[in-house]
């Protein structure tokens, strides 16, 4: 019976005869209250392996692995190294267990070398362990200069630290939770080749994602959750992106259709030599931004986070005003100096990167957040008076065109998950019927399926007329629905490509700084 | 000659309470924590010491007394603050109107009685060095005790790695718990130092600097305290500037009044804090970038079930 089913499940045969998993989890539960957020979870990893954890938001994957690596507790259910039971990070970092944090878990006003310090066990001496940082980053092709603070640092350089650090423990098993989710397709490109590194020295690799591609590219099996549940395990290498996908959602995903051949009609939203002193200590500059989007186009801008994206969204709605009023036409009026009301007004819309704090206020009811940006533009106030019909009646539409999913009929805008909250944003700001615009990471964080929702949303609104700006780190995203795409990188704007021309490579290459000019650029991927 | 001697042995007498109890709330935002209790620590721990001293007859034990007590007073707020995660502003408050008012039932026994002040240092010879020789190695040994804590906290905060994990809470106690370090339990040593030097300072009050207990002694000196740390940008040197740049102009300011300057006295009196905020303004303006306040600093923190 035993060795009937070993046959039946294609990772733990032949492949593994003889060694045991490197760690377990039997039956792993975690509740939240009534959450079921990990339902009796079963996985195998092995030495020398690199495995995927796929799934949506809310599958659960981030539980799982916050479980394994000791930061929760979980509700039933055990974690096994090498047969033995784990006990809280510290336990779960000295028998080898390193891990790469989504959200960096670094300190900004420290050092690299101070930041690597903390994640090791402090029995060297600080000089010593300095040194070994460099030794490690050279030997791993991960170059870092110890004695900078980490706020001066890029994102790319900010996760080589924690890679780094993961490293100098020596682990034998890392965990990777979405490491190229803020990368340029270069830069993930080292990456996976530092992995298969480490792959090759035996060390067994969890891959947390939700770009298949890559899953497929890189990973020799796949674990995939769904609702908190084991969905199944297999090879990727096997399956399409779209089985995977199906697995992954338990179902078909709407494919985005854009309307065959978008008309553009006037310039509606016109930038000219935009510059901007950073407004906060750690800013970008804004340097000579010029563009122009016209009527019934999608104008998508791509780059890694923090390279003044925040800042163009901010100068744009009017958060930050710049001295000339000529840097921002909206609809042919010079709108540099105006106020968001102002540019409301003009028939512009902004939704923010921030779902929660900058989009709505997240202790606020939905139709008091319908209000918060349609008071001026939208008659949801009479004399001074809120008509909380009209308000609901907005809530009612954006729900029922967005298929925003929530339990009661006008609730606090926090208790939505991420993909129906912005969903919501999104449809309160479409339900007014812009001319313009502007959108920031339109989809980040969000379940695929209200992804297409929000991806046909904007492009049905282009359709209409209306001039749509787009930045996102999500290229895939970009090519789908932008009809031109520029770099941000360093404050500064290139000149747009068409989409049928913005190749990932191109894109890839302004992404981390270099120009598209001809002459060659040495390509240092040695393998 | 005299006179300078006078004052610069003044300035050291007003600057010291002030140092220890900045230095003490130093470690504990450095931690992240923000206690705004250290004028009711210091206030128990000038009417507990003054007891203690006057009970036993020793300066020492009623420097523990303080000590002791100013450490009881931070439990009670840590236990609030961290370990039931109420808001750290309403806490810290609520301690100062509650030490305050406990204050003044232990110290109302104590009220006009009178002991022998903290013996200075003399060391024949060297205290008899004109003008630098008392000043140097004539204080009591409270000055001393300042002198050395605000150096070894400098030395713990940025030489050794139990400093450097104290700042990492910190600066990001989520990065700190997911790499293992007990946020919480860090922060609780880190508020009982501040709570031990704010006791200790305020049983300097009557201790050393007058030899009696009146109710409300401190006079707002915990207060100052707070906002020392604050304009040090939470560095132990410039805190140091700032205690006794302060210390000096409050001095000062009463020596000139003394001799009938012709400027209103209320100005005079507010000379010490414009003084020292222009100053440690400017001195924290020098340094570009980065965040100069600990970025967790006075956030609740509850570790994941």
């Amino acid at each position: 019976m035993q060795a009937h089913q070993r046959m039946l499940d294609p990772t733990s045969k032949g492949l593994h005869s003889g060694e045991s998993p490197l760690l377990q989890t039997a039956g792993l539960t975690k509740r939240y209250g009534d959450f079921l957020a990990n339902d009796c979870i079963d996985i195998d990893i092995w030495p020398g392996e690199i495995h995927a954890l796929l799934g949506e938001n809310g599958a659960g994957k981030s539980t799982l692995v916050k479980a394994i690596y000791g930061l929760i507790q979980p509700s039933a259910g055990e974690i096994r190294w090498q047969g033995e039971r784990l006990s809280g990070p510290s336990d779960a970092r000295r028998r080898g267990i390193g891990m790469v944090f989504q959200h960096f878990s670094l300190f900004d006003n420290l050092t690299v070398a101070e930041n690597v310090a903390l994640g090791l066990d402090g029995k060297e001496s600080f000089k010593h362990m300095s040194a070994r940082l460099e030794q490690v980053s050279k030997l791993y092709g991960l170059p870092l200069d110890p004695r900078r603070e980490v706020w001066q640092l890029s994102v790319g350089e900010r996760q080589r630290i924690e890679i780094v650090r993961a490293l100098m423990q020596d682990p034998k098993f890392l965990i990777l939770d979405e490491p190229t989710a803020v990368l340029t397709p270069q830069e993930a490109d080292q990456l996976f080749i530092v992995l298969e590194r480490l792959k090759a020295e035996g060390r067994a690799i969890l891959y947390i994602s939700h770009k298949l591609e890559e899953v497929k590219r890189l990973c020799d099996t796949a674990t995939i959750l769904r609702g908190g549940r084991k969905i199944a395990t297999c090879n990727p290498r096997l399956e399409t992106a779209a089985s995977l996908a199906r697995m992954m959602v338990g179902g078909d995903i709407k494919e985005v259709k854009a309307a065959s051949a978008r008309k553009t009609t006037v310039p509606r939203l016109v930038v000219n030599d935009l510059s901007l002193a950073p407004g906060e200590a750690h800013g970008v500059r804004l340097e000579h931004i010029s563009f122009e989007l016209k009527g019934g186009e999608i104008l998508g801008i791509a780059g890694v986070a923090g390279n003044g994206q925040d800042e163009l969204f901010a100068a744009l709605s009017g958060e930050r005003l710049s001295k000339d009023p000529g840097t921002v036409v909206i609809e042919g009026i010079a709108a540099g100096h105006l106020s968001i009301t102002q540019r409301r007004k003009l028939g512009a819309a902004f939704v923010p990167e921030e779902r929660l704090g900058h989009g709505a206020a997240p202790r606020m009811k939905l139709s008091e957040n319908a209000l918060l940006t349609g008071h001026a533009a939208s008659g949801m106030v009479h004399r001074g008076f809120i008509d909380t019909a009209a308000t609901l009646k907005t809530v009612d539409s954006a729900t029922e065109r967005f298929d925003v999913r929530k339990a009661k009929r006008d609730p606090e805008a926090g208790s939505l998950s991420g993909g129906n909250l912005q969903k919501f944003i999104v449809g309160r700001e479409i339900l007014r019927k812009p001319a313009v615009l502007v959108v920031g990471q339109p989809t980040w964080g969000v379940d695929a399926g209200a992804a297409a929702v929000i991806r046909q949303a904007l492009l049905d609104l282009a359709t209409a007329g209306a001039a749509v700006l787009v930045t996102s780190q999500d290229l895939d995203e970009l090519s789908e629905i932008a009809n031109r795409i520029a770099v941000m990188f360093h404050g500064k704007l290139s000149a747009p490509l068409a989409t049928s021309e913005a190749s990932r490579e191109k894109l890839g290459l302004l992404m981390g700084g270099s120009s598209l000019e001809p002459k060659e650029a040495a390509h240092a991927v040695g393998a | 000659m005299e006179l300078v001697e006078a004052i610069i042995l003044a300035v050291l007498a007003a600057s010291t309470p002030l140092l220890i109890a900045a230095t003490g709330e130093l470690v504990a935002e450095r931690s992240g924590v923000l206690n705004l209790g250290v004028e009711g620590m210091m206030i128990v721990g000038a009417a507990c010491g003054f007891a203690g001293a006057w009970l036993t007859g020793s300066i020492f034990i009623g420097a523990l007394f303080g000590i002791v007590a100013g450490t009881m007073m931070s439990l009670i707020f840590a236990l609030m603050a961290l370990g039931l995660a109420v808001n750290q502003v309403a806490t810290g408050l609520a301690l100062t109107i509650f030490g305050v008012g406990l204050s003044g039932l232990i110290g109302a026994r104590f009220v006009g009685e009178r002991i022998t002040p903290a013996v200075h240092l003399s060391i024949p010879g060297l205290t008899d060095i004109p003008l630098a020789g008392r000043v140097l190695f004539g204080e009591d040994a409270f000055v001393y005790v300042s002198v050395a804590l605000v150096v070894g906290v400098w030395w713990f905060l940025y030489r050794t790695r139990a400093g450097l994990i104290l700042r990492a809470c910190g600066d990001n106690h989520v990065s700190a718990h997911a790499l293992g370090y007990p946020v919480l339990r860090i922060r609780t040593f880190a508020v009982m130092f501040g709570g031990a030097c704010a006791g200790l300072a305020g049983a300097y009050l009557p201790l050393a600097y007058t030899p009696f207990f009146i109710p409300g002694m401190t006079a707002g000196r915990g207060w100052i305290a707070l906002a020392l740390v604050v304009f040090s940008s939470w560095r132990p040197g410039r805190l140091v500037v700032g205690a006794y740049l302060f210390g000096t102009v409050t001095i000062l300011q009463l020596h000139a009044q003394g001799w009938g300057v012709g400027i209103p006295s209320q100005f005079m009196s507010a000379l010490p804090y414009l003084a020292t905020i222009i100053v440690l303004v400017l001195l924290s303006r020098a340094r570009s970038g980065g965040s100069t306040a600990p970025a967790a600093l006075g956030t609740v923190f509850v570790p994941d079930r």
